[in-house]
Protein backbone atom coordinates (compact mmCIF):
# COMPACT_ATOMS: atom_id res chain seq x y z
CA UNK A 1 0.00 0.00 0.00
CA UNK A 2 2.72 2.43 1.05
CA UNK A 3 4.76 1.48 -2.01
CA UNK A 4 1.89 2.35 -4.34
CA UNK A 5 1.42 5.74 -2.72
CA UNK A 6 5.15 6.37 -2.93
CA UNK A 7 5.30 5.50 -6.64
CA UNK A 8 2.30 7.68 -7.50
CA UNK A 9 3.72 10.60 -5.53
CA UNK A 10 7.15 10.21 -7.13
CA UNK A 11 5.53 10.20 -10.58
CA UNK A 12 3.64 13.39 -9.71
CA UNK A 13 6.87 15.02 -8.52
CA UNK A 14 8.83 14.13 -11.65
CA UNK A 15 6.08 15.08 -14.11
CA UNK A 16 5.34 18.41 -12.48
CA UNK A 17 9.06 19.19 -12.17
CA UNK A 18 9.48 18.54 -15.90
CA UNK A 19 6.47 20.74 -16.65
CA UNK A 20 7.93 23.42 -14.37
CA UNK A 21 11.18 23.78 -16.23
CA UNK A 22 9.66 23.50 -19.70
CA UNK A 23 6.80 25.99 -19.23
CA UNK A 24 6.97 29.28 -21.07
CA UNK A 25 4.67 31.19 -18.76
CA UNK A 26 6.23 31.95 -15.37
CA UNK A 27 2.90 31.73 -13.56
CA UNK A 28 2.24 28.23 -14.95
CA UNK A 29 5.75 27.19 -13.91
CA UNK A 30 5.12 28.47 -10.38
CA UNK A 31 1.82 26.59 -10.11
CA UNK A 32 3.52 23.36 -11.22
CA UNK A 33 6.25 24.10 -8.67
CA UNK A 34 3.62 24.34 -5.93
CA UNK A 35 2.34 20.89 -6.97
CA UNK A 36 5.92 19.58 -6.77
CA UNK A 37 6.39 21.03 -3.27
CA UNK A 38 3.13 19.53 -1.99
CA UNK A 39 4.03 16.11 -3.40
CA UNK A 40 7.50 16.32 -1.80
CA UNK A 41 5.83 17.04 1.54
CA UNK A 42 3.77 13.86 1.02
CA UNK A 43 7.05 11.98 0.49
CA UNK A 44 8.27 13.40 3.81
CA UNK A 45 5.09 12.14 5.49
CA UNK A 46 5.68 8.67 4.02
CA UNK A 47 9.26 8.74 5.32
CA UNK A 48 7.96 9.63 8.80
CA UNK A 49 9.30 13.18 8.99
CA UNK A 50 6.05 14.94 9.77
CA UNK A 51 7.64 18.17 11.05
CA UNK A 52 9.61 18.57 7.83
CA UNK A 53 6.45 17.89 5.82
CA UNK A 54 4.55 20.62 7.65
CA UNK A 55 7.42 23.05 7.18
CA UNK A 56 7.59 22.16 3.49
CA UNK A 57 3.96 23.18 3.05
CA UNK A 58 4.17 26.30 5.23
CA UNK A 59 7.50 27.72 4.10
CA UNK A 60 7.99 26.46 0.55
CA UNK A 61 4.44 26.29 -0.78
CA UNK A 62 3.45 29.28 1.32
CA UNK A 63 6.17 31.84 1.82
CA UNK A 64 8.72 31.26 -0.95
CA UNK A 65 6.04 30.79 -3.62
CA UNK A 66 4.34 34.03 -2.54
CA UNK A 67 7.70 35.79 -2.90
CA UNK A 68 8.06 34.41 -6.44
CA UNK A 69 4.51 35.34 -7.37
CA UNK A 70 4.95 38.92 -6.10
CA UNK A 71 8.06 39.38 -8.23
CA UNK A 72 6.32 37.82 -11.24
CA UNK A 73 3.38 40.16 -10.68
CA UNK A 74 5.73 43.13 -10.84
CA UNK A 75 7.67 41.99 -13.91
CA UNK A 76 5.22 40.04 -16.06
CA UNK A 77 4.01 41.83 -19.18
CA UNK A 78 1.55 39.31 -20.55
CA UNK A 79 1.94 38.38 -24.20
CA UNK A 80 5.15 40.36 -24.68
CA UNK A 81 7.17 38.47 -22.10
CA UNK A 82 5.60 35.20 -23.31
CA UNK A 83 6.90 35.85 -26.81
CA UNK A 84 10.31 36.80 -25.37
CA UNK A 85 10.40 33.55 -23.42
CA UNK A 86 9.44 31.47 -26.47
CA UNK A 87 12.35 33.07 -28.25
CA UNK A 88 14.72 32.36 -25.33
CA UNK A 89 13.82 28.73 -24.71
CA UNK A 90 12.84 26.12 -27.26
CA UNK A 91 13.90 22.59 -28.04
CA UNK A 92 16.73 23.28 -30.48
CA UNK A 93 18.58 25.59 -28.10
CA UNK A 94 18.50 23.06 -25.27
CA UNK A 95 19.94 19.98 -26.97
CA UNK A 96 23.39 20.45 -25.41
CA UNK A 97 21.92 20.90 -21.95
CA UNK A 98 19.72 17.85 -22.48
CA UNK A 99 22.73 15.74 -23.49
CA UNK A 100 24.82 16.86 -20.53
CA UNK A 101 22.11 16.36 -17.95
CA UNK A 102 21.05 12.97 -19.32
CA UNK A 103 24.71 11.92 -19.14
CA UNK A 104 24.70 12.94 -15.48
CA UNK A 105 21.45 11.05 -14.99
CA UNK A 106 22.82 7.81 -16.44
CA UNK A 107 26.01 8.14 -14.38
CA UNK A 108 23.96 8.49 -11.21
CA UNK A 109 21.77 5.55 -12.21
CA UNK A 110 24.89 3.47 -12.78
CA UNK A 111 26.27 4.49 -9.38
CA UNK A 112 23.03 3.67 -7.65
CA UNK A 113 22.03 0.37 -9.20
CA UNK A 114 25.10 -1.26 -10.73
CA UNK A 115 28.00 -0.71 -8.34
CA UNK A 116 26.99 -1.70 -4.82
CA UNK A 117 24.62 -4.51 -4.01
CA UNK A 118 23.66 -3.60 -0.46
CA UNK A 119 21.70 -0.40 -1.11
CA UNK A 120 19.10 -2.16 -3.21
CA UNK A 121 17.97 -4.39 -0.36
CA UNK A 122 17.90 -1.86 2.46
CA UNK A 123 14.45 -0.68 3.43
CA UNK A 124 13.26 2.59 4.86
CA UNK A 125 9.78 3.09 6.20
CA UNK A 126 7.74 5.19 8.56
CA UNK A 127 6.96 2.44 11.04
CA UNK A 128 10.55 1.29 11.56
CA UNK A 129 11.34 3.26 14.69
CA UNK A 130 10.09 5.66 17.32
CA UNK A 131 8.13 8.69 16.17
CA UNK A 132 10.18 11.90 16.05
CA UNK A 133 8.25 14.69 17.74
CA UNK A 134 8.86 18.40 17.42
CA UNK A 135 10.10 18.36 21.04
CA UNK A 136 12.95 16.02 20.08
CA UNK A 137 13.95 18.29 17.22
CA UNK A 138 13.86 21.35 19.49
CA UNK A 139 16.03 19.64 22.10
CA UNK A 140 18.53 18.68 19.40
CA UNK A 141 18.49 22.19 17.93
CA UNK A 142 19.24 23.96 21.19
CA UNK A 143 21.59 21.26 22.45
CA UNK A 144 24.28 19.86 20.15
CA UNK A 145 23.20 21.82 17.07
CA UNK A 146 23.07 25.32 18.62
CA UNK A 147 25.83 26.54 16.30
CA UNK A 148 23.52 25.74 13.38
CA UNK A 149 20.85 28.08 14.78
CA UNK A 150 23.37 30.90 15.07
CA UNK A 151 24.60 30.29 11.52
CA UNK A 152 21.02 30.32 10.19
CA UNK A 153 20.33 33.57 12.02
CA UNK A 154 23.44 35.21 10.59
CA UNK A 155 22.54 33.95 7.11
CA UNK A 156 19.01 35.35 7.31
CA UNK A 157 20.28 38.70 8.59
CA UNK A 158 22.86 39.04 5.82
CA UNK A 159 20.28 38.04 3.21
CA UNK A 160 17.90 40.69 4.59
CA UNK A 161 20.51 43.43 4.41
CA UNK A 162 21.62 42.34 0.93
CA UNK A 163 18.06 42.24 -0.42
CA UNK A 164 17.27 45.70 0.96
CA UNK A 165 20.49 47.14 -0.43
CA UNK A 166 20.23 45.61 -3.92
CA UNK A 167 16.56 46.31 -4.51
CA UNK A 168 16.85 49.94 -3.47
CA UNK A 169 16.04 51.98 -6.57
CA UNK A 170 18.92 54.01 -8.08
CA UNK A 171 16.91 57.25 -7.87
CA UNK A 172 16.63 57.03 -4.08
CA UNK A 173 20.35 56.42 -3.75
CA UNK A 174 21.14 59.50 -5.88
CA UNK A 175 18.78 61.69 -3.85
CA UNK A 176 20.38 60.35 -0.68
CA UNK A 177 23.86 61.17 -2.01
CA UNK A 178 22.81 64.72 -2.93
CA UNK A 179 21.37 65.19 0.55
CA UNK A 180 24.62 64.01 2.06
CA UNK A 181 26.59 66.52 -0.04
CA UNK A 182 24.38 69.36 1.08
CA UNK B 1 8.48 -0.94 3.32
CA UNK B 2 10.12 1.25 0.72
CA UNK B 3 13.59 0.37 -0.58
CA UNK B 4 15.92 3.29 0.00
CA UNK B 5 17.13 3.03 -3.60
CA UNK B 6 13.67 4.19 -4.75
CA UNK B 7 14.08 7.36 -2.72
CA UNK B 8 17.57 7.83 -4.15
CA UNK B 9 16.21 7.32 -7.66
CA UNK B 10 13.51 9.95 -7.09
CA UNK B 11 16.04 12.38 -5.68
CA UNK B 12 18.60 12.00 -8.45
CA UNK B 13 15.94 12.32 -11.14
CA UNK B 14 14.71 15.54 -9.53
CA UNK B 15 18.28 16.80 -9.25
CA UNK B 16 18.95 16.06 -12.93
CA UNK B 17 15.78 17.89 -13.93
CA UNK B 18 17.03 20.86 -11.92
CA UNK B 19 20.45 20.69 -13.61
CA UNK B 20 18.76 20.64 -17.02
CA UNK B 21 16.72 23.69 -16.04
CA UNK B 22 19.79 25.63 -14.93
CA UNK B 23 21.67 24.73 -18.12
CA UNK B 24 18.88 25.19 -20.64
CA UNK B 25 16.89 28.19 -19.45
CA UNK B 26 18.13 31.72 -20.05
CA UNK B 27 15.53 33.52 -17.97
CA UNK B 28 16.85 34.37 -14.49
CA UNK B 29 13.53 33.55 -12.79
CA UNK B 30 13.49 30.03 -14.25
CA UNK B 31 17.08 29.48 -13.13
CA UNK B 32 16.07 30.35 -9.57
CA UNK B 33 13.12 27.92 -9.82
CA UNK B 34 15.46 25.15 -11.00
CA UNK B 35 17.78 25.87 -8.06
CA UNK B 36 14.80 25.35 -5.76
CA UNK B 37 14.16 21.96 -7.36
CA UNK B 38 17.79 20.92 -6.83
CA UNK B 39 17.73 21.96 -3.17
CA UNK B 40 14.57 19.90 -2.68
CA UNK B 41 16.21 16.86 -4.24
CA UNK B 42 19.08 17.14 -1.75
CA UNK B 43 16.67 17.50 1.16
CA UNK B 44 14.84 14.28 0.23
CA UNK B 45 18.14 12.38 0.52
CA UNK B 46 18.86 13.96 3.93
CA UNK B 47 15.52 12.89 5.37
CA UNK B 48 15.56 9.40 3.84
CA UNK B 49 19.10 8.79 5.10
CA UNK B 50 18.29 9.88 8.64
CA UNK B 51 15.25 7.62 8.54
CA UNK B 52 17.37 4.72 7.33
CA UNK B 53 19.89 5.20 10.15
CA UNK B 54 17.25 5.25 12.89
CA UNK B 55 16.42 1.58 13.24
CA UNK B 56 16.48 1.45 17.04
CA UNK B 57 16.53 5.06 18.27
CA UNK B 58 14.83 8.16 16.97
CA UNK B 59 17.16 10.14 14.70
CA UNK B 60 16.18 13.70 13.88
CA UNK B 61 19.43 14.82 12.22
CA UNK B 62 17.86 14.80 8.77
CA UNK B 63 15.10 17.18 9.79
CA UNK B 64 17.63 19.52 11.40
CA UNK B 65 19.62 19.62 8.17
CA UNK B 66 16.31 20.22 6.41
CA UNK B 67 15.81 23.30 8.59
CA UNK B 68 19.26 24.57 7.57
CA UNK B 69 18.56 23.99 3.88
CA UNK B 70 15.18 25.72 4.24
CA UNK B 71 16.85 28.80 5.73
CA UNK B 72 19.46 28.70 2.97
CA UNK B 73 16.78 28.48 0.28
CA UNK B 74 14.82 31.38 1.77
CA UNK B 75 17.85 33.67 1.93
CA UNK B 76 19.01 32.61 -1.53
CA UNK B 77 15.61 33.37 -3.00
CA UNK B 78 15.44 36.75 -1.26
CA UNK B 79 18.82 37.82 -2.66
CA UNK B 80 18.14 36.26 -6.07
CA UNK B 81 14.77 37.92 -6.50
CA UNK B 82 16.16 41.30 -5.51
CA UNK B 83 18.83 40.76 -8.18
CA UNK B 84 16.02 39.92 -10.64
CA UNK B 85 14.25 43.19 -9.83
CA UNK B 86 17.49 45.14 -10.18
CA UNK B 87 18.29 43.50 -13.51
CA UNK B 88 14.80 44.21 -14.81
CA UNK B 89 15.15 47.87 -13.85
CA UNK B 90 18.45 48.20 -15.71
CA UNK B 91 17.86 46.07 -18.82
CA UNK B 92 14.04 45.64 -19.07
CA UNK B 93 14.39 41.89 -19.71
CA UNK B 94 15.72 38.85 -17.84
CA UNK B 95 17.99 37.26 -20.46
CA UNK B 96 21.23 36.32 -18.70
CA UNK B 97 23.12 36.09 -22.00
CA UNK B 98 22.83 39.86 -22.32
CA UNK B 99 24.77 40.35 -19.08
CA UNK B 100 28.15 40.69 -20.79
CA UNK B 101 28.80 44.38 -20.23
CA UNK B 102 32.04 43.64 -18.36
CA UNK B 103 33.44 41.79 -21.39
CA UNK B 104 32.93 44.58 -23.90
Amino acid sequence: MLETIFIITAAIILISALLTITAHNVVHALLYLVVTMLAISLIFFILGASFAAALQIIVYAGAIMVLFIFVTMMLHQGEKSLAQERHLFHFTTSITALTLSSLLFFELIYMLFFTSADTANSMVTAQSSAIITVKDIGKQLYGPYSLLVVISALMLLSALITAIHISKSPATIQIKAKGDNL
Amino acid sequence: MIPISWVFFLSLSLFTIGVFGVLARRNLLFILISLELMLNAVVIVFIAASRYHSASTANSDGQIMYLLVLTLAASEIAVGLSLVIHMYRQHHHLDIDKLNKLRD
